[in-house]
């Protein structure tokens, strides 16, 4: 029996090869940490009293809380600032050198290809999208890492996941992966990585992959790996800091199951409170007059230029509803850049929509549109969790950016054809 | 180990942004942390849980956010152990390496009801429900995560593995 994409990675890392199941030590090729989970990793470090094992592997991002939210959040910062200044870390981001960590790590070719990447974050499994194993950590983990330069991890076992045929026009990756998660469940994928393959992944931009790797986590996989292609090397050709290997899952690899998707039955979807799993079709749920409060278009899911644009364009010439706050945060400052100078921020801001800065902001409920007791947004992130976006007696609807926007327009949740045919 | 304590039991799916919402996440203080523990969830469970207690839950306890605010929340507050019929992989590894005791039973989770009495023997893999008299068996951890458990979490277990005191599984990786 071969090897899946997983454990070839993991074979490589570990020095010898492995199967799912196997307990290893295996090596680091990216380290990284925000502002809400450095602190505890550096403190984990600081009593290993050990030196950093490669410091252009590591990287400490200030993208939470940021700009600062209150002097608690001020301070934590503040910790992790004065951490990097006395370590000298190269990769340290903040004021108008930061972005969504896993917008900014690939845009600046820190993550790559076959590498085996940890993150204090539980979204760091969007590198999947490049080829990598990427997969979200704790802090205890991260600081421990930052020291050894391994992990202690189990080779996962792998869900093969086949996506065939084409795309209805306004259906993106959100919904390819919110139609997975519906599909299998927000445990579906639990201790396994999922390996996304057909034409379908080949067809899509290397944003709607990323979006896809990113929600990996919400069917509790560890990672969620795409293999490269030519729009993957294109992407990272002009981007990688250093060398990368290119791997690829045997033919004859063991999977745990393999699952297959029509992608042309797939609808624009959105998912309804309080799981990712609970997903309906966007023309049902525009049948159900949903009114919204809010509508959130950002995130390390859906920040990305090409998301902008598609609100942009969903946008173009027409006005958010009335009693309803549009907040767009570009996921980077060269997103942010490039969407103000190709007129897409010029078109979202006629439309109405608040731009804020490059920050997770509202996604967590960290700041930046906060939801009151009783009220409802539709969002282009990942979780809608319980009191996720703010008040516990508020709502999170989550979908893909032209629904995001569409909705915006008519002030509940809404199809895009219904707004462009208007 | 024997641990002994008022079973508190929830459904599936118990995310850690109910377990400790991003609200507080501007501290890792754990007695800080430890005032707003599942607090979205069930809010009264922090004034009528006493030390010692058990959190039991369904499936993918833990799931969401890489927090370790989360079980650093749980610990901090006195709760001795959670019983779930499965853990989401991320809280999984970090309530190993903090040390706190998480258990995947799932056929003890159908059983228990709230308010029972519990008493749970780590080292012998056991479930003693004291109030229905019925008792479970549970898988012991694999031999590699029993190693960082007994050396009291994922810290210790390095500082060991730093000064060479033990050979670990898998190859000592150096750069």
């Amino acid at each position: 029996m071969g090897l899946t994409l997983s454990e070839k990675i993991l074979s490589e890392k570990a020095g010898r090869k492995v199967r799912a199941g196997d307990f290893i030590q295996a090596k680091v090729d990216f380290l990284l940490m925000n502002d809400i989970t450095a602190p505890i990793s550096i403190k984990v470090f600081r009593e290993l009293d050990a030196k950093i094992f490669d410091k252009s592997r590591v990287a400490i991002i200030l993208d939470h809380f940021t700009p600062n939210k209150d002097i608690k959040a001020a301070e934590q910062c503040k910790f992790s600032r004065e951490f990097a200044e006395e370590k000298k870390l190269p990769y340290f981001f903040e004021g108008g050198k930061v972005g969504v960590e896993h917008c900014l790590l690939p845009e600046l070719g820190l993550v790559l290809p076959g590498d085996l990447v940890i993150g204090a974050d539980s979204h760091t499994c969007t590198y999947g999208a490049l080829g990598a194993f990427a997969t979200g950590v704790g802090s205890t983990d991260a600081g421990v890492a930052m020291a050894t330069g391994d992990v202690w991890l189990r080779v996962p076992e792998t869900l093969k996941l086949i996506y065939e045929g084409e795309r209805d026009p306004w259906v993106m990756g959100k919904d390819l992966i919110l139609h997975t998660i519906g599909d299998i469940g927000v445990s579906g994928a639990l201790y396994m990585a999922m390996e996304f393959h057909g034409d379908a992944i080949s067809s899509l931009p290397m944003s709607d992959r990323f979006t896809m790797s990113n929600m990996a986590i919400e069917a509790g996989a560890k990672a969620g790996l795409m293999p490269v292609d030519e729009k993957t090397i294109e992407y990272v050709k002009e981007r990688a800091k250093r060398n990368y290997q290119v791997m690829e899952a045997d033919d004859n690899a063991n999977y745990r199951k393999v699952k297959k998707y029509k992608v042309e039955k797939i609808e624009p979807l959105v998912a309804f409170p309080h799981l990712p799993s609970n997903v309906k079709e966007a023309r049902n749920a525009a049948r159900m007059n949903i009114k919204i409060n809010q509508v959130f278009i950002g995130s390390c899911t859906n920040g990305r230029y090409e998301d902008l644009k598609t609100a942009a364009e969903v946008l173009q010439g027409r006005e958010v509803a009335e009693h309803v706050r549009l907040i767009v945060l570009p996921c980077s400052p060269s997103v942010y850049l490039r969407a103000l100078k190709n007129g897409v921020l010029e078109t979202l801001i006629s439309a109405g929509a608040v731009i804020g800065p490059p920050s997770c902001g509202p996604c967590l409920g960290g700041h930046l549109g906060i939801l009151a007791a009783g009220e409802r947004t539709i969002a282009t992130t990942n979780r809608n969790f319980v009191g996720r976006m703010g008040h516990p007696k508020s709502e999170v609807y989550l979908a893909n950016p032209a629904v995001a926007a569409a909705s915006a327009v008519m002030g509940r949740i809404a199809h895009p054809e219904e707004v462009m045919r208007s | 180990m024997i641990l002994r304590g008022r079973a508190w039991k929830y459904g599936d799916n118990v995310d850690t942004d109910v377990i400790i919402p991003a609200r507080y996440l501007n501290t890792s203080q754990p007695e800080e942390l430890a005032l707003h523990v599942l607090e979205d969830l069930d809010p009264e469970f922090r004034s009528k849980m006493e030390k010692g207690d058990i959190i039991v839950a369904g499936h993918n306890f833990g799931c969401g956010s890489s927090r370790e605010h989360a079980p650093i929340a749980i610990k901090a507050s006195g709760v001795g152990c959670v019983v779930a019929k499965s853990f989401a992989r991320i809280f999984y590894r970090n309530a190993i390496n903090i040390g706190l005791p998480i258990i995947e039973a799932p056929e003890a989770v159908e059983r228990i009801k709230s308010g029972d009495i519990l008493e749970i023997d780590l080292e012998n893999g056991e479930i003693r429900n004291l109030s229905s008299g019925e008792s479970f068996r549970f898988k012991a951890f694999p031999p590699f995560l029993m190693e960082i458990l007994r050396a009291g979490g994922l810290v210790e277990y390095t500082k060991r593995r730093l000064r060479g005191d033990n050979r670990e599984k898998g190859s000592r990786n150096t750069r």
